[in-house]
């Protein structure tokens, strides 16, 4: 086993973060003036492994996220923040309470055979330390279940000073100290949501900002034992061209890749969570599946290099159908990355609708939890038929959403 | 986003066919100062029948121009005919061969670096590009220049050769050919070959966001990157690690939508340049181009050899060249045997310091 490998198995077996620091060689350092002194000398660390790169857990990055795009499954996001889980609480007439937000998470991870289709749920940080109330920690049950538990880091959006009234995303500080808190806990996968904004531009400064946070977040990450599942959300807001989304979003993965490769980050163990290219929510002509699929798997064959094992898409808005229907014309042939699924309220609207806060309810729910993820790895195999869905046909677009 | 101009289809189909898994390039586009070097290593005057003479030998080799989707010209040789007054673009077509052209002037020093260079020529590229295509080339090829040692690449050196390819390659497409987008990071040194990932993973990255700010089509294009090896004064390594190395930095830094990699040879002996080429057809892993080759040297070496500027040695020398060819074009499948041994096909190539 590698150098680098062993020291992390070791790392494992005694809960302590024994890193393997792969430091970058003086011919590396900024000017052509560099101090060549026998002191500066002493101070740079030698190459121990220079194939060692995220803080000694490549190898175990790279499974990570090869289990997480998996043929067939996808992840289930339930990382609402309590505000978020309040609306959703709410729509069905509940309480934002823990013990309510628990009940449902408790439904969400218990249903059975879920992990068949899903291989990853990410969670809030609340919901990571919570248990069943018969006192089983959340993230045993989802390994109980063959599904990796992952963690939203991010710590939200907040108005970007100087661009046209757009956003950029917290939650750089001290969060290499917060994901090794995770990692310790159980979590193998983390995720930072950053939105772009087509209506309001986007800036050159937006899109900067979202791609250097996002690459900074992903350093950290693999530093700390977590594939960072880099998501840029081009917001489905506006009444743009489905070639205007293209263009836009060649441009910001053009961006996060450029800054990704900065930062040192390993290809190998990232996952991606892209919007599909759509037309804005309010754009006069629609989209049919096929049309997406060309445009989505065009911005892909351009932006996204081989290495990169998993591309979960984020449905952002579309109804439970037409994410499915969408993800199924994407798979129609082979493609050099896992295009699969990480939905939030295309894998959950129905189940919530069903459970109704009933216990009573509670079994349908899972079934129709279960069922809506089956669906979605039939369509990550592109052999989904199309069945009857009557309320899974809601569109789920909600106006200047804020997640 | 990328531009899809009046030339779109074309530049598309143009690049998928020299892509065309079985074949690859010859690179013959040597400028007259160096191919009178090779000239002179074979005791032949340069001057231009000697210069056309050689072409017209490795153009109408038999049976070598199936293993050969293109041909980069230097300009002088795209507006030469052949002995019977045919000229060399419509020999190649009649081989269903696709002409390219050298359109790039050189290079020159950065100042404040260390010896470092960018690339000339985009003054008036637009209007002789469109010229050359007027004369039948469809496709271009420009070659930026990179060193490894203490501080290079430095960060301007990428930027500059990145923007400079990007630029070319944005013109060319306007023109109707297809860019070959030529990073090429030279062998000379000491370092091992992680090294030589290292920091051919921070070029292409450099090179492919450059592409994408200058709105090139990345379906219109062709790579022609160095390979990943140990330098030229460290131990040398196994074709299957080169690659491994190779296509894993690949992997990381180029779009499956460039449908061909033509690798350059840079130095390496004809024999070393088809076995790592081979190697990395035959390595299970994801590759969605084309891994093939664009070579100079390492196609024309023993070639010339043979060739010794002698008629009665044509025959022989072509035949030499057919090896070569169908060796490489067996090499873009994964199946190259290795070639019965030729005169200086195991000879390293290498030239340190190397002026194009």
């Amino acid at each position: 086993m590698a150098p680098a490998a062993a020291a992390a198995v070791a790392a494992h077996a005694t809960g302590m973060s024994l890193k393997i620091v792969p430091s970058l060689g003086k011919s590396e350092f900024v000017g052509t003036h560099v101090a060549q002194s026998a002191a500066s000398a002493a101070r740079v660390v030698p190459r121990a492994n220079l194939s060692a790169r995220a803080g000694g857990y490549e190898e175990e990055l790279r499974q990570t996220a090869k289990t997480i795009a998996s043929t067939g499954r996808g992840i289930l996001a339930m990382d609402e923040s309590n505000a978020t889980c309040g609306k959703r609480l709410a729509s069905i007439g509940l309480e934002n309470t823990e013990a309510n937000r628990q009940a449902y998470r408790q439904l969400l991870v218990t249903a059975p055979g879920l992990g068949q289709y899903i291989s990853g749920a990410i969670l809030f940080e609340e919901t990571l330390y919570q248990s069943t109330l018969d006192g089983k920690p959340f993230v045993n049950v989802l390994q109980d279940q063959n599904i990796v538990p992952g963690i939203k880091v991010d710590k939200g959006l907040v108005p970007l000073a100087g661009s046209n009234d757009e956003s950029w995303c917290q939650g750089l500080d001290g969060l290499s100290t917060r994901c090794a808190e995770y990692y310790k806990q159980g979590a193998r996968f983390a995720k930072w949501r950053t939105v772009i904004s087509i209506p309001n531009g986007p800036s050159q400064l937006a899109v900067t900002e979202a791609a250097w946070g996002l690459a900074r977040y992903a350093a950290v990450a693999q530093d700390n034992g977590l594939v960072p599942i880099v998501e840029p959300e081009i917001l489905l807001d506006g009444e743009h061209t489905i070639d205007r989304t293209l263009e836009v979003a060649e441009h910001v993965w053009a961006t996060v890749f450029k800054y990704l490769a900065e930062n040192n980050v390993m290809f190998e163990g990232i996952l991606l969570k892209p919007s599909m290219v759509t037309p804005g929510a309010e754009a006069k002509e629609r989209a049919t599946p096929e049309e997406v699929a060309e445009y989505t798997l065009k911005l892909l064959r351009r932006r996204v290099p081989p290495s990169v094992p998993g591309i979960m898409f984020l449905s952002g808005g579309q109804s439970e159908v037409e994410a499915t229907l969408n993800l199924n014309a994407m798979n129609q042939s082979p493609n050099p990355w896992h295009v699969s699924f990480s939905y939030a309220r295309a894998l959950q609207n129905s189940v919530l609708k069903m459970w109704g806060g009933e216990p009573a309810n509670a079994d349908a729910a899972q079934k129709a939890l279960v069922y809506r993820a089956k669906l979605n790895s039939l369509a990550q195999q592109g052999k989904y038929e199309g069945e009857g869905e009557t309320g899974a046909q809601e569109s789920l677009f909600v106006k200047g959403y804020t997640y | 986003m990328a531009h899809v101009g009046k030339y779109a289809d074309e530049l598309i189909a143009t690049a998928k066919k020299i892509a065309t898994p079985g074949r690859g390039i010859l690179a013959a586009d040597e400028s007259t100062g160096t191919i009178g070097k090779r000239l002179a290593s074979i005791n032949v005057e340069n001057v231009e029948s000697n210069r056309r003479a050689l072409r017209e030998l490795l153009f109408t080799a038999p049976g070598a121009l199936e293993y050969i989707s293109g041909v980069i010209f230097f300009e002088e040789t795209l507006y030469q005919k052949a002995a019977d007054g045919k000229p060399f673009v419509d020999v190649l077509g009649d081989a269903d061969v696709v002409p390219g052209i050298k359109v790039d002037t050189g290079v020159a020093i950065l100042a404040g670096t260390d010896g470092e260079t960018t690339t000339q020529g985009h003054d008036g590229l637009g209007a002789r590009c469109a010229n050359y295509y007027q004369a039948g080339a469809r496709f271009a090829k420009w070659r930026a220049v990179l060193k490894i040692s203490d501080g290079c690449p430095s960060p301007l050196a990428i930027q500059a050769n990145a923007e400079g390819l990007a630029r070319y390659a944005s013109i060319c497409q306007e023109n109707g050919l297809v860019p070959i987008v030529e990073p090429e990071i030279l062998i000379d040194g000491p370092h091992d070959i992680e090294k030589s990932a290292a920091v051919t993973e921070k070029v292409l990255a450099a090179v492919y966001k450059s592409l994408s700010d200058h709105h090139v089509l990345l379906e219109g294009t062709l790579l022609k990157p160095n390979m990943v090896t140990p330098g030229s004064d460290a131990p040398k390594v196994a074709p299957e690690v080169v690659a491994k190395y190779t296509v894993r930095t690949l992997q990381r830094t180029v779009p499956p939508a460039v449908p061909g990699i033509m690798f350059l040879s840079g130095g390496q002996s004809e024999e070393e340049a088809t076995l790592n080429l081979n190697a990395m057809n035959a390595l299970d892993t994801k590759k969605p181009w084309t891994l093939s080759f664009s070579y100079g040297r390492a196609l024309q070496a023993s070639t010339l050899k043979a060739w010794g500027g002698k008629v009665e040695n044509v025959e022989a020398a072509q035949k030499a060249f057919l090896t070569r060819a169908k060796g490489n074009g067996e090499a873009t499948l994964g199946k190259y045997t290795g070639a019965p041994a030729a005169e200086g096909a195991s000879e390293s190539l290498h030239v340190k310091d190397y002026k194009y």
